[in-house]
Formats: C-alpha cells, structure tokens, sequence
C-alpha cells in the first residue's frame, strides 16, 4: 500500500484509481469523473448506490472544473483533484469551490505532480491529503505545513483575511 | 508610505527563511533544476545570459531613503556597482550570485522590501502613478488601494500558479495615463459614480507580447469595498478557464478575447454573486489604516513661486531648461515635483549606480521628505520640493549626472536589457539606444523636436513596450542576424493605441538612420505646435513610408 499525506501526518492509502473500463468491486476504489458524468441509466444507479456504501471515489482531472460535478459532490467520501504538472493550478480553485461553495466535506486529495512547495497553498485551498510524487520525502513534507504562520488572505480554513484577523 | 507592522514583518522574514531552505535543497542536489525553476522565480530570479537576475519588488514605485540605500549597498556589495530600473518600476540586479540570493533577500527584508512574486506566472508588482498623492487632478490617492492588492495578492493561495503572469495597475487621474494601465491584464480606475461615491472602473485583457491588446471595460462601476472580491472573481475565472496549452495564448487577454468581453463579464459577475458578501469584502476600519499611511507630509505654508526661484530661472538657462522638462506642478503651492531621467549618454536606460542611489537617498532626505519613487519610464522621483531649493537640488543633481533635461523627450526612451543580459532576447537593445543616445544629443534639437516616446524591445515579450510607443523598435532574429522592426503609432496615455509596423526591418547600423528619416518626416510634416503623435495620426502611415523604403531607380 502506498503511503500518502492525510491530515499532515503520513498515512496508508486504501483507495485504489481504476481504469475506466474496470468492473468495480465492493473495495474503495476512484474513478474518474468522465465515468461518472457519462454514466447512465443502471450504471448511473450502481455507481450511486456504490457512493452512497462510501466506497466511491472520484477523480477531476485536467479540465474538469468543479462545477461540473457541484453538489453532486457531496455524497462522495473521496474527491481526487489531479495535478497534471506542478505548474498547472487550476487544482487550487476546484479545491476551493469544493469546498467553499459545494459543501464538500469528505476526503479531498491532491494527485499527480505534487511537490513538497506546493503543499501549504493545497493545504490553504482545502485539500486534506495529499498522494505526493513518488521521488519526494514524505517525512519531509510533512514539516511543509508550517511555512508561514499568518497569511494575508483568508482561505478554506479561516474565511477572514489578515485585515479581519489583525489585532 | 505604508510601514510594516508585525504581520507584514513576519510574513517577510518568514519567506527569507523558505527561500533560504529551497536553495540549500536545490544547492544539495535534492531539487532538480525544473522544479527549482518556478521557485526561484517566484522569488525574483531568472537564470539570465551571463548571471542570475534578481527582481526586486518596489510596491507601485515607492521608495524611503533607508531601502534606498539598502538597494545602493546590495548593488556594492553584490554586484558590479549599479543597478537597473525596470519597466514595472522594480529594481533589477544582473550579477549576483545564485547562492548570495536569499542572503541578499535577508538583507532587504530588513528595510521592508522583498522580491515576493516579481516574476513566475502569478500576481505580479502593482504600479501606479508615479505623481500620485502630489497632483491635484488625482481623484483620491491609489496608493492604499495598490497597497490592498499587494497584501492581497502575497502568497495568494489559490493563484501562485496561474496560466501566465498576471499585472495589476491602478490610476486615480480622470484624464490622464502615466501608469499605461490598459496594457495591463487588470487596470483599476478609480472613480466616482453619479451618485459621489467612489469606487472603481474595472478593465482586464490587456497586455503587449506577441499580441498587444488594449483592456475592455469590464465593469462600469464597482464600489470601494468590492475590490478584492472582484479581483478573486476576474482571476478565478482565468485560472480556470485561461489557456495552459500554448504560452503565447495563456495571457488573460487571449481569453477575454476569445469569449468576448460581454461573455467573460458575465461568468466573472457570477462568480463574484457568491464572493461579494463575504468575508473577503474590505472593510472600512482597513481602508482606513491604510489610508493612514498615505496622509501628506507635514508640507509648509509656501507662496507660489517665490523670487529667488524665479530669478534662477531667470538666469541659468541650463536651470530652466531643466525645470521646463523635468519638473511638474504640484497640488501644494510653493512645492514641486522633480524626476531625475535615468536616460545619460554611455549608460543603458534605466542603469543606475551605487553611488548615485546613495546620493539620491541622501537628496530625497534632505529636500523630499526621505521618499522616492520609480517610474514605469525608468526614471526616478523626488515628489515633494520647495520650489525655492530646487536651484540647489538642480546642482546636487548636475554634479551626480543625474540633471539631463530630457524627460519625455526622444532620448527619454524605454529600453529592456535585450540580448547583452536576457536569455529571451531576439536582439540586442542597448547598442541601439546608445547609438541613438549618441547621434541624437543635440539638446535643441530635441527639445525642438518635443515629447516623443521611442521604446525599444528585444523581443516579442515587449518588455521594452515597443508597441506603445510613438516610435517602436522591435529586435527580431533573421536566419541568426539581428534585424530591428520599426512601428510608428503607439501611444500610452489616456489616448493609448498600439502602433502599426513601418515594413520590413532594418539591419542595426541602419537605425539611427531610420529614425532620422522618421523625425525629418515629422518636422517637415507637423504643424506649429503639433506633437510626434499628433502629425502621425493627421498624416498617417504613408508620408513616413514613402521616406523609409523609397523606390529604386527605374531603368
């Protein structure tokens, strides 16, 4: 099993991304969104009852904007957000509006290109673990968290900005 | 100007510290050069021809004497004796070394100044007028509000990597343009609606680059506390939605350009719904600290130019030729504004010397009030002298080769580093602008001539800001050789417009011939009074194109 970031500790993943093709099993497995929005009929009603059992997750992928999937989001216990390279942040907003606007409160998970300097913004956005690149040092990343102690904006974690907080 | 509390403090010296981490981890192998790009620019450095470039962040120009001269040391200290300012009113250093970067930046977190965002595809530097808070057309002073974007935009979680770099320019001046703010992804226009309030006319989708393009009105009236929110809205719809596929489509431009500007309104008016009332809303008790720190300097009751002010104009033709070009009006009577040009001959535009920034530190205490600023032409300001000491100030000025009476003037031109520094260059610039520097030196024939803009890039990223000027000169690489393109048009106001090319380019030793011919067009052409860009638009293209390509000789 892999090991992944959750809730600033290091932890073992019990999740497992299939290919879109795969029959699905009663394990906890991620698919990706493009599944999902294109499933209809009985398929769909699997995949929501397999959601609402909590073992569904579900991944966006480049592209996939949040509010593609919206409310929707709410009965999953694991939302994916893939950074296909470390430069590209669309990730930081569908963490946001995730959280922020579609009530999202399971697991939300940053994979792909995840980088040990990245992980205080993913943090600030929402994202509680993390399936960092296989070549970084986990037990260093986890010290990532504690970059700066009082930031300017609000985020995910406290809405009020500096100028609401300051004494 | 705005003073660091603890907060600001904190975050600073907490940044220095990750830095300082991020380079010794890269220094030890343990971040591989791709990944430590990003890093390294988001702090300031670019791996240049020759030697890293540091980019230090001037917040919209403002300056005291104290980073003055912690700018002057670190130019002494760490690099070969000068530095360069940039066309975002930054402080650029070419030569120090990649491992002394963040000892450099430790050093300047302690005069409140850091390289935080000053390159990478983020939120960049906010400029401003350089005369804000001195002249009396300004609506209410920008710089609280440039400062609310700086603090907003520091380390903005969700936007540290957006499609490309994003720039911000704010202007309180109803009909005037010195910040060229509608070639910026957002300008803010303060305003006040009908009803006397204030607030703020939102444009985005400017920039220069490979295609320039002037800002749309995105929004006619956004109130005073609505700012950032918006700013989230705007952004978060890029980040979103921008183009991450081709760099050379990724600025905001290309996508307001691609929806319309009414389609990208709407989709930034329906995120900014569900932001508006939130807690990211301003609030007064903020827009009054930060309004506190741009109150006036405790100016004297002074009458309006005084005799012994008058009488050295009087006498020192050299003096009033200086004062005519370099120093402007100033809302308090008695006091005026003075701005050094960074433009003398042998010394690439915008270059300025140890000596001369510890000079300039001393001379803003002694006659400004202990504050400076820069400007997007590349110059430097003392915004608040007694008219009566500004014969002294003059001759202080002459002696450090700071007094060339040439602002606004042809000499008085924007120039990037080019292909003598940046890894990015087509061309080499500065040869071109000595060599124009030279050939055109003549100081009555170029106040005879008048405001002209001639600006100089040696690449399509524009840095030079060809496009807008009047005179445009753009380095382009031919089969290797290094050709100059010619546009004629541009303009950066408040009547801003992108020039049109001239035709084919030219070999480098033929510029400062081109110029002459387009100059000679102009003077043969103008009519009394007439500016550079005034001529062109009555008399188009054609006159200037006729004189640069003539005929050949038919059989």
């Amino acid at each position: 099993m892999t090991q992944i970031i959750l809730d600033k500790q290091i932890a073992q993943d019990d999740w497992v991304l299939v290919a879109d093709d795969a029959t699905l099993s009663g394990n906890k497995e991620v698919i990706n969104f493009s599944r999902w929005n294109s499933a209809v009929d009985t398929d769909k009603a699997d995949l929501i009852a397999k959601r609402d059992a909590g073992t569904l997750g579900i991944q966006l992928n480049a592209g996939d904007t949040a509010d593609l999937l919206a409310q929707d989001s709410q009965g999953f216990a694991l939302i994916n957000v893939d950074f296909p390279k470390f430069a590209d942040g669309r990730g930081y907003s569908a963490a946001r509006l995730l959280r922020e606007r579609y009530g999202f409160s399971g697991q939300l998970r940053a994979v792909g290109d995840v980088l040990f300097d990245q992980l205080f913004f993913m943090m600030r956005c929402g994202f509680n673990a993390m399936a960092m690149r296989e070549d970084q040092d986990l037990e260093l990343a986890v010290k990532g968290f504690e970059t700066f102690s009082a930031p300017y904006q609000g985020d995910v974690n406290d809405a009020r900005p500096l100028f609401r907080r300051r004494g | 100007m705005y003073v660091y509390d603890d907060y600001d403090q904190r975050i600073i010296n907490e940044r220095v510290t990750q830095f300082q981490d991020q380079m010794n981890r890269y220094l030890d192998g343990k971040i591989p050069e791709e990944e430590f790009l990003p890093l390294r620019l988001q702090n300031g450095i670019y791996i240049q021809r020759y030697a890293p470039m540091l980019r230090v962040a001037v917040p919209y120009g403002m300056l005291n004497s104290q980073q003055l001269r912690a700018l002057a040391e670190v130019a002494r200290d760490y690099d070969r004796g000068y530095a360069h300012v940039s066309t975002r009113q930054n402080f650029q250093f070419n030569w120090p070394k990649l491992e002394e970067c963040p000892e450099i930046l430790a050093k300047l977190a302690q005069v409140q100044m850091h390289a935080v965002q000053t390159s990478g595809n983020c939120i960049r530097n906010t400029t401003t007028d350089e005369y804000a808070g001195v002249v009396a057309e300004e609506l209410v002073d920008p710089r609280p509000y440039c400062e609310v974007i700086r603090q907003w935009s520091t380390f903005h979680p969700e936007f540290a990597f957006l499609p490309r770099k994003f720039k911000i320019a704010v202007n309180a001046v109803p009909d005037a343009d010195r910040a060229a703010t509608r070639m910026h992804d957002v300008s803010v226009q303060i305003v006040r609606n009908e009803a006397g309030e204030l607030g703020y006319r939102v444009f985005a989708g400017g920039g220069l680059g490979r295609t320039p393009i002037l800002s749309s009105v995105v929004r006619e009236f956004l109130p005073e506390k609505d700012l950032l929110t918006y700013l989230d809205a705007i952004i978060r719809v890029y980040n979103q939605f921008g183009r991450r596929d081709n760099k050379y489509k990724a600025r905001i431009k290309i996508l307001v350009k691609a929806l319309g500007v009414e389609r990208f309104s709407e989709m930034v008016e329906a995120e900014w719904a569900h932001l508006k009332d939130g807690e990211g809303k301003l609030t007064q008790a903020e827009l009054d600290r930060l309004k506190s720190f741009f109150t006036e300097p405790e100016y004297k009751t002074l009458a309006a130019n005084p005799t012994s002010y008058s009488d050295a104009l009087a006498n020192d033709t050299a003096f009033a030729r200086w004062v005519e070009r370099n120093v402007r009006t100033h809302k308090k009577a008695g006091y005026a504004i003075a701005t050094f040009a960074l433009k003398q001959k042998g010394t690439a535009p915008g270059d300025i010397t140890d000596r001369q920034l510890f000079a300039i530190a001393d001379l803003a205490d002694k006659y400004s009030f202990g504050e400076a600023r820069t400007t997007h032409q590349q110059n430097i300001v003392l915004a608040d002298i007694e008219q009566e000491k500004l014969y002294d100030l003059w001759k202080e000025a002459k002696a450090l080769g700071l007094a060339t009476p040439t602002l606004g003037l042809l000499t008085d031109m924007i120039c990037c580093p080019g292909g003598d520094f940046c890894a990015l260059a087509n061309a080499k610039s500065l040869p071109v602008a000595e060599a124009l520097q030279n050939a055109f030196d003549d100081l009555d024939y170029l106040h005879d001539l008048g405001e002209i803009d001639l600006n100089i890039s040696g690449c399509m990223n524009a840095c030079g800001h060809h496009h807008i000027g009047n005179i445009g000169i753009l380095g382009v690489d031919k089969k290797g050789e290094e050709f100059y393109q010619v546009s004629l048009g541009g303009a950066s106001g408040e009547d801003a417009s992108v020039g049109k090319i001239l035709g084919p380019s030219f070999a480098r030793d033929r510029m400062v011939d081109i110029v002459r011919i387009i100059l000679d067009v102009y003077v043969a052409e103008r009519i009394e009074g007439e500016s550079f860009i005034e001529t062109f638009r009555r008399v188009g293209m054609a006159p200037f194109k006729t004189a640069a390509y003539p005929a050949p000789a038919t059989a």
